[in-house]
């Protein structure tokens, strides 16, 4: 018992850079597209006057980005709250398949690391864990580096383009605003295993691409992902039975 | 709207935003699921990950752009590929980002 502790003591020691370098070199595309657009959605608040208080606490609080730049664009409507709060959980309703989706790595995990983890989940984060999961990387040290690093650089950028007000540097030279669509490229590469994958990716994409024309922008992740995994389970059982 | 409307405002989003994120890992996480749900769930990634991707590579402002300035779209084609070689993640960000950089550079 005593040589377990200790070797396990012994071997964290070391482990410690490794979980931090590897948490950090994971979340950097996520950072790298969360300081635009946080910073975009601090100078609308502030052309909105919302107050930075309000600001930094829906950052801290609600962190969903596309809700976020909803929500001000209706408090600059003069929109009431209940229109608001309802928007908002249409826009985020999605994040209940992704949690879903991750829940089977979970079985180990205490009550309240559930209960932080979910807190954090966004589109990307959910990306990066559910590649990371089922290449069998689930430590949960650099599970939560990745999700506190990615929400605190929302905060601050959220911050810092408050504070800017209209005077943010044009960063689309760079190509900044492809890092997350090649991040998620990148992370659908990795979780595409075999032909049936391919259908359902091909499937669910363009089912969302017709869903936002069609002015079901709000709906179009939810449902598209619905008939996605519909498909993909629907052809997986029908070969099965063949 | 007075502050204190606005914080209540953001205290409800932050309800209807956190009760979808945290019920499906607190009802599911410590439970077995059926078979027929795990393999459902198998594929939600893919779905879901896809659903978000496409527009932003297809559609520029709400409309189909297959037009050699959806630079999004032209720079997808070389990061899937090296993402399906490689399997590099930093590396396809980082071809992804330069492409589109170098698009707008030249060509824009």
């Amino acid at each position: 018992m005593t040589t377990q502790t200790e070797s396990a003591a012994a071997s964290e020691i070391p482990a410690g850079k490794t979980l931090w370098s590897s948490g950090l070199r994971q979340v950097a595309p996520i950072v790298m597209g969360y300081v635009p657009v946080g910073a975009a959605f601090g100078v609308l608040a502030h052309k909105t006057g919302l107050s930075m208080l309000s600001t930094i606490l829906m950052s801290s609080i609600v962190f969903a980005g596309s809700s976020q730049l909803i929500a001000v664009a209706m408090f600059a409507a003069g929109m009431p709250p209940f229109s608001i709060i309802a928007t908002t959980f249409i826009v985020n309703l999605r994040h209940l398949l992704m949690t879903a989706s991750l829940a089977p790595n979970l079985g180990k995990w205490r009550k309240w690391q559930l209960a932080l983890f979910a807190y954090e989940i966004t589109d990307e984060s959910f990306a990066l864990h559910s590649a990371r999961f089922a290449n069998g990387d689930d430590s949960r040290a650099v599970t939560f580096i990745i999700n506190v690093t990615a929400h605190v650089s929302w905060v601050i950028a959220s911050w810092a383009g408050f504070l800017a007000g209209a005077t943010i540097p044009d960063i689309k030279p760079l190509g900044v605003d492809y890092a997350l669509p090649a991040m998620f490229i990148a992370l659908l590469c990795m979780q595409v295993k075999g032909r049936l994958h391919v259908l359902v990716a091909g499937f669910s994409g363009l089912a969302s691409v017709a869903l936002v024309q069609s002015g079901a922008d709000q709906w179009s992740v939810i449902i598209a992902t619905l008939l996605g995994a519909t498909f993909g389970a629907g052809v997986e059982s029908w070969m099965n039975k063949r | 709207m007075d502050e204190q409307t606005v914080i209540l405002t953001i205290v409800g989003m932050t309800l209807v935003t956190y009760i979808p994120r945290v019920a499906p890992v607190l009802a599911l996480a410590s439970r077995s699921l059926p078979e027929p749900l795990v393999r459902w769930l198998s594929f939600v990634p893919t779905a879901v990950l896809s659903a978000m991707l496409f527009p932003s590579l297809l559609l520029r402002d709400g409309s189909f752009d297959l037009s050699p300035q959806n630079f999004f779209l032209w720079a997808a084609i070389p990061a899937f590929i090296l993402a399906v070689k490689t399997k590099s993640f930093f590396g396809t960000v980082a071809l992804g980002m330069a492409l589109v950089a170098a698009g707008r550079y030249f060509f824009a």
